[in-house]
C-alpha cells in the first residue's frame, strides 16, 4: 500500500471513529420520535399516546403489523436493522421464541412492582402489559332455544346434548384457537391416562366445528351472528364488549369459567435500537395508569398494573376465571409445533 | 414467393421504436420489477433456506415427500384448473353481450362486475353463508366443500373474463363473423370456427390471470374451504405464523414459484402471436332487436346478475339491519361514531381518502410500468419476449407472505423504504402490473402496421408514430387495465398486510379492524363499510370506463 493510500485509510478510520462516538452520543440525546411495532389488535383512546409526547417531547410513530405471529417474524427478520424501537404484543405463546432469538434488551420497568409476580419473566427480558383469558362463550338465547343449560366444564362438552354446538379456531392460524388447545393440554396433559389427544378425539366425535380464525368463528359460525353453533371459543371479556358496543344493558353471552387459558402480552425494547433510553421511558409509560386504565375498553383485556382502576362496564360484565391454565412460555415454545401438528392430525382424521 | 408476404413478415419482426427504443422501453419495467420484486424475493428465500447460515438441501426432500404437502400441492393445481374453466364458462357469454350489444344500464352493469374484486373475503363469506351456509336460505350447506371455493372464485374472477375478453372482442370487426354467417354458418358454428380462434389471445390472457389468482388463493380457501382444504399459499402462511418455520415456508414458496413459472412457460408456448387485425373504426354496437337476440342478451345478463348480484344485494340488505334488529341506517351512523372511539377507530372519511390516494398512485405506477412492459413484449424478439413475459407475470403467482417479508429484509438499505408510505402503492402495483400487461398486450400486438407506416411517411419519428398511433389504438384496453389496477388497489389485503404500515388505514383495513371486535355494532359497521367500498369502487370504475366510450369513426 503506498503512503498516500495509507494516509487516506488513517483519515477514514478517524472519521469512522468520530462518527461512532457521535452516534453513541446521539443515542443518549432525545430523538424526535420513536417507533412502536405492534399487531393489528392494538388500540388506545385518542390522545393517550400524545401524553407521552407532552411529557417527553418525543413523538410515537405506530407501525401496525398483522397478527402477533407475523409481527414477531417481522421483528426477528429485521434484527440487524430494526424497523422499530419498542415492540408491543408478543404473547406468552411466542415469548420464548423472541427471547431466545435475542430480540429484547432486558429492562426492569418503573412500576413493575405493581404487576403480579406470576406475569413477569426472567431477567425482565420483556415487560407484561396486559392479560386476558380465552374461554368458551355461550349464546344465552341460542342455548335457551335448544333447552340446553350452559356447559360448566371441558368434560361437559363431550355430552351428547352439546353435539355439534361448539365452534373452535384452528390453533395453527388463530391465537385464541391455540390458547384453547393449551387449556385442554393443561387439563389433560401429555402422558396422562386420558390425555388431550384422547379428549380432542372425543370432542371431534361430538361434532366440534373448526373455524380459521376468531372473526370467522364469532361472526359466521356463532349462533348470535346467525350461525349454527351457540358455543364459541372467545374471551372472558367478550360479554362486556357486546354490552359496550351494542349499547345493551345485559350481556347476551356468557362465559364458561372452567377450561380457560391466560394469554399475557408483553412489550420489549428491541435490541439494536438507537434510542434505548427513550424506549425505556416508553415502556414505563405503557405500564403507567394513563395507558393501563385505557386498555380494558380498547383491547378488552385486563391491565397488568394492579393499581389501575377498571371501567364500570368491564367490572360489571366480565367474569374473571378463578384458575385459568397458565403455562411456562418455555414449555409452550418447546412443544408448540408438535402440539399443533398432532392436533391437526386428529382434526383431519 | 409473393413479395408482399415477405415485407409483411419483416414488419412484424421490426419494432416501431427501433432496437434502441425497444431496449429503453423494456429497461424501465425490468429495473422496477427487479428492485421491488425479484431482489426482495431472492433475499427472503435465501434467508429462509439458510436458517443456521448454511443451506440444508434436505428441507426440499422433507417438503417434497411430506404426504400432506403433496396433497396440498395437488389440490392447489386442481382447484385452480377447475376455477379457471368455470370462470370462462360463466364469463364468456357475458363478454359477448357486453362486446356486441348496447342496452340500457350497460355502463353501470359493466362497472358493477368489478365490485366483487374489492370485497374482503370474510364479508363475502357472510353473504355466501346466508345463501349456502348451514342455515342458508337455499337449504344447501356447501361450507367446507370444493364447490363453495369454486363458486367464490368464479364470483371474484368473473370480471377478469367479462371485461378482459369483452374489451378485445368489441374491437374485432363483426363483419368477419357476419361473412361466415352469410355463407351459411350457424351462429354457433360461426362462433366456434371464426370468433373463438380470433379471441384466443384474449382468452389465453385472461385464463392465465384467473388461474394465477386461484392458484394463490388465500382468504377464500381459508375461510370458506374449511380447514380440510388448503392451498400452498395458505400453507406458507401457516408455516410462517404458527410454526415460525421460515425454512419450510421458503421451500414452499420456491415450489410455488417453480409451478407458476412452469405454467407460464407452457402458456407462452400455447399463446401464439396474435395475427388479428383490429377494425380501424369502432362501430357502435347495436341494441338487440330480434327476439332471439333479446332473449340471449337478457337471459345472459340475468344469470350474471344472479351470480354476481345476489351476494352484493345480501350485503346491502344486511347493512341496513341495525344492531338491535331495526331497519335503517344505524350501521352507517355507527361508522361515523361508533361507541368507544379509540386510536384504532378509523374515521370512514380518512379510510376512504387513504384508499383513494393509494389506489390512484398504484394505478399510475401499474399503468406506466405495465404498458411499457406490454409494448416491450410486443416489440422484442420472440425468445426475449417469452422470458420477459414470465418475469412480468410472476408477482401474481408469488406468495404475499414472501413479498411482504421480502420487502422487510431487502429494502432497508441504502434508503429505508420498509416503513415508507410509497411501499403500499408499490405492493399494490406489483399485483396490478400483470393485469395491465395481460389486458393491453393482445391489443398492442394487433395494431396495424400500415397505419404506423403511414404516419412515418407523413414525417413522424418512430416515437411520435408510436405515441399517436399505437397508444391511441390501445388506449381503450389501457383504460380497462387502469380500472383493474384501481380495483386491485382498493381491495388489496395480501402483500400489503404483511408489510408494517404507518398508521394510514385503508377501507379494507378499517373493515378488518371492525371485524376483530365482538359485538353486533362493530359487525354492522364492518358490513356497511364494505357497502361503502362497493359503491366507491363501482363509481370510480364507472368514471374510468366512461373515458372509453367509443365515438363513431374514432381511431
Amino acid at each position: 500500500m503506498n503512503p498516500k493510500n495509507r494516509r487516506i485509510l488513517r483519515l477514514g478510520m478517524a472519521l469512522v471513529a468520530t462518527a461512532l462516538i457521535a452516534s453513541g452520543c446521539a443515542s443518549d440525546a432525545k430523538p424526535k420520535e420513536i417507533t412502536l411495532l405492534t399487531h393489528d389488535s392494538f388500540a388506545l383512546s385518542e390522545g393517550v399516546l400524545e401524553e407521552f409526547t407532552e411529557k417527553t417531547g418525543v413523538k410515537v410513530n405506530v407501525q401496525m403489523s398483522r397478527d402477533a405471529g407475523t409481527m414477531l417474524n417481522q421483528a426477528i427478520l429485521t434484527m440487524d436493522n430494526p424497523i422499530a424501537d419498542v415492540i408491543y404484543g408478543v404473547d406468552n405463546t411466542f415469548l420464548s421464541r423472541a427471547v431466545n432469538a435475542g430480540l429484547f434488551v432486558p429492562y426492569t420497568a418503573v412500576g413493575i412492582d405493581t404487576v403480579n409476580i406470576l406475569l413477569r419473566v426472567e431477567h425482565d427480558a420483556a415487560t407484561p402489559i396486559n392479560f386476558g383469558d380465552v374461554c368458551i362463550n355461550y349464546d344465552i338465547e341460542g342455548l335457551a332455544e335448544l333447552g340446553v343449560p350452559p356447559p360448566a366444564t371441558l368434560d361437559d362438552l363431550l355430552l351428547p346434548q352439546y353435539e355439534g354446538l361448539l365452534v373452535v379456531q384452528d390453533p395453527a392460524t388463530s391465537s385464541p384457537g391455540l390458547a384453547f388447545l393449551m387449556a385442554t393440554i393443561a387439563a389433560y396433559p401429555d402422558g396422562a391416562e386420558y390425555d388431550w389427544q384422547a379428549y380432542w378425539t372425543d370432542l371431534f366425535a361430538n361434532g366440534v366445528v373448526v373455524a380459521s380464525d376468531w372473526s370467522d368463528a364469532y361472526y359466521t359460525r356463532f349462533s348470535r351472528s346467525g350461525g349454527a353453533q351457540p358455543l364459541v371459543v372467545s374471551y372472558a371479556s367478550s360479554p362486556p364488549a357486546e354490552v359496550f358496543f351494542g349499547g345493551l344493558s345485559e350481556a347476551p353471552t356468557g362465559v364458561m369459567t372452567e377450561g380457560c387459558f391466560r394469554q399475557i402480552e408483553y412489550a420489549g425494547i428491541l435490541a439494536g435500537t438507537e434510542h434505548e433510553s427513550t424506549a425505556r421511558l416508553f415502556i414505563d409509560f405503557l405500564l403507567s395508569k394513563t395507558v393501563q386504565e385505557d386498555i380494558p375498553l380498547n383491547m378488552f383485556v385486563f391491565p397488568a398494573n394492579t393499581e389501575a382502576v377498571l371501567p364500570q362496564v368491564f367490572v360489571d360484565f366480565t367474569t374473571l376465571p378463578e384458575s385459568p391454565a397458565v403455562m411456562a412460555p418455555g414449555t409452550i415454545h418447546e412443544n408448540r409445533e408438535r402440539w399443533i401438528q398432532e392436533w391437526t392430525a386428529i382434526a383431519r382424521s | 414467393m409473393d413479395p408482399r408476404v415477405d415485407s409483411d413478415r419483416s414488419l412484424v419482426a421490426r419494432s416501431p421504436l427501433g432496437r434502441k427504443g425497444t431496449a429503453a422501453i423494456i429497461a424501465v419495467p425490468t429495473v422496477f420489477l427487479t428492485y421491488f420484486f425479484l431482489y426482495p424475493v431472492v433475499v427472503i428465500t435465501v434467508r429462509g433456506l439458510t436458517p443456521a447460515g448454511v443451506f440444508d438441501p434436505s428441507i426440499f426432500l422433507d417438503v417434497f415427500t411430506d404426504p400432506t404437502l403433496q396433497g396440498v400441492a395437488a389440490f392447489t393445481v386442481w382447484q385452480a384448473v377447475l376455477s379457471t374453466l368455470l370462470t370462462l364458462v360463466a364469463g364468456l357469454p357475458a363478454a359477448w353481450v357486453f362486446a356486441r350489444f348496447d342496452f340500457p344500464g350497460k355502463a353501470a352493469m359493466r362497472a358493477a362486475t368489478l365490485v366483487p374484486f374489492v370485497l374482503p373475503t370474510l364479508v363475502v363469506g357472510t353473504a355466501f353463508l346466508v345463501l349456502i351456509g348451514p342455515r342458508g336460505v337455499t337449504g344447501v350447506d356447501l361450507t367446507g366443500t370444493l364447490a363453495i371455493i369454486l363458486i367464490a372464485h368464479v364470483f371474484y374472477n368473473y370480471a377478469i373474463v367479462v371485461r378482459g375478453v369483452g374489451a378485445y372482442w368489441e374491437r374485432i370487426d363483426p363483419s368477419i363473423e357476419d361473412a361466415a354467417r352469410s355463407l351459411g354458418a350457424s351462429r354457433v358454428r360461426a362462433f366456434l370456427t371464426v370468433t373463438l380462434p380470433l379471441l384466443r389471445p384474449a382468452i389465453a390472457s385472461t385464463s392465465a390471470l384467473v388461474f394465477l389468482f386461484s392458484f394463490t388463493s388465500f382468504g377464500v380457501v381459508l375461510l370458506l374451504g374449511g380447514f380440510t382444504h388448503s392451498t400452498i399459499e395458505v400453507e406458507i402462511w401457516r408455516q410462517t405464523t404458527a410454526y415460525l418455520r421460515l425454512d419450510v415456508a421458503s421451500t414452499l414458496a420456491v415450489l410455488q414459484l417453480i409451478g407458476v413459472g412452469a405454467i407460464l412457460i407452457l402458456y407462452g408456448r400455447y399463446q401464439r402471436r396474435t395475427t388479428v387485425q383490429f377494425a380501424h373504426r369502432a362501430a357502435l354496437p347495436p341494441r338487440p332487436i330480434t327476439a332471439s337476440d333479446r332473449l340471449a342478451v337478457w337471459g345472459i345478463l340475468g344469470v350474471s346478475g344472479v351470480l354476481v348480484g345476489t351476494p352484493l344485494l345480501i350485503l346491502i340488505a344486511r347493512s341496513l339491519v341495525g344492531p338491535d334488529g331495526s331497519i335503517g341506517f344505524v350501521n352507517y351512523i355507527n361508522l361515523v361514531d361508533l361507541p368507544g372511539r379509540s386510536a384504532a377507530f378509523v374515521a370512514p372519511s380518512e379510510a376512504i381518502a387513504n384508499s383513494l390516494g393509494f389506489a390512484l398512485v398504484a394505478m399510475l405506477i401499474a399503468v406506466v410500468i405495465g404498458v411499457l412492459a406490454s409494448a416491450g413484449l410486443s416489440y422484442s424478439r420472440r425468445r426475449v419476449a417469452r422470458t420477459f413475459d414470465v418475469f412480468v407475470m410472476l408477482p401474481l403467482g408469488t406468495s404475499a407472505v414472501t413479498i411482504g417479508f421480502g420487502f422487510l429484509v431487502a429494502l432497508g438499505r441504502p434508503v429505508d423504504l420498509r416503513t415508507s408510505l410509497i411501499l403500499i402503492p408499490i405492493a399494490h402495483a406489483l399485483v396490478a402490473i400483470p393485469f395491465v400487461v395481460r389486458t393491453t398486450s393482445p391489443s398492442m400486438g394487433a395494431v396495424q402496421h400500415h397505419l404506423r407506416e403511414a404516419a412515418a411517411i407523413l414525417g413522424a419519428k418512430p416515437a411520435m408514430a408510436w405515441w399517436t398511433i399505437d397508444l391511441r389504438l390501445v388506449s381503450r384496453s389501457i383504460l380497462v387495465a387502469a380500472a383493474f389496477a384501481f380495483a386491485i388497489s382498493m381491495g388489496e389485503f395480501g402483500a400489503t398486510s404483511f408489510i408494517t404500515r404507518p398508521d394510514t388505514p385503508t377501507i379494507p383495513i378499517a373493515i378488518f379492524r371492525l371485524l376483530g371486535r365482538p359485538g353486533s355494532a362493530p359487525f354492522g359497521a364492518a358490513v356497511s363499510m364494505s357497502v361503502v367500498l362497493m359503491f366507491i369502487t363501482g363509481i370510480a370504475v364507472f368514471i374510468i370506463d366512461s373515458l372509453r366510450t367509443p365515438k363513431a369513426g374514432e381511431l
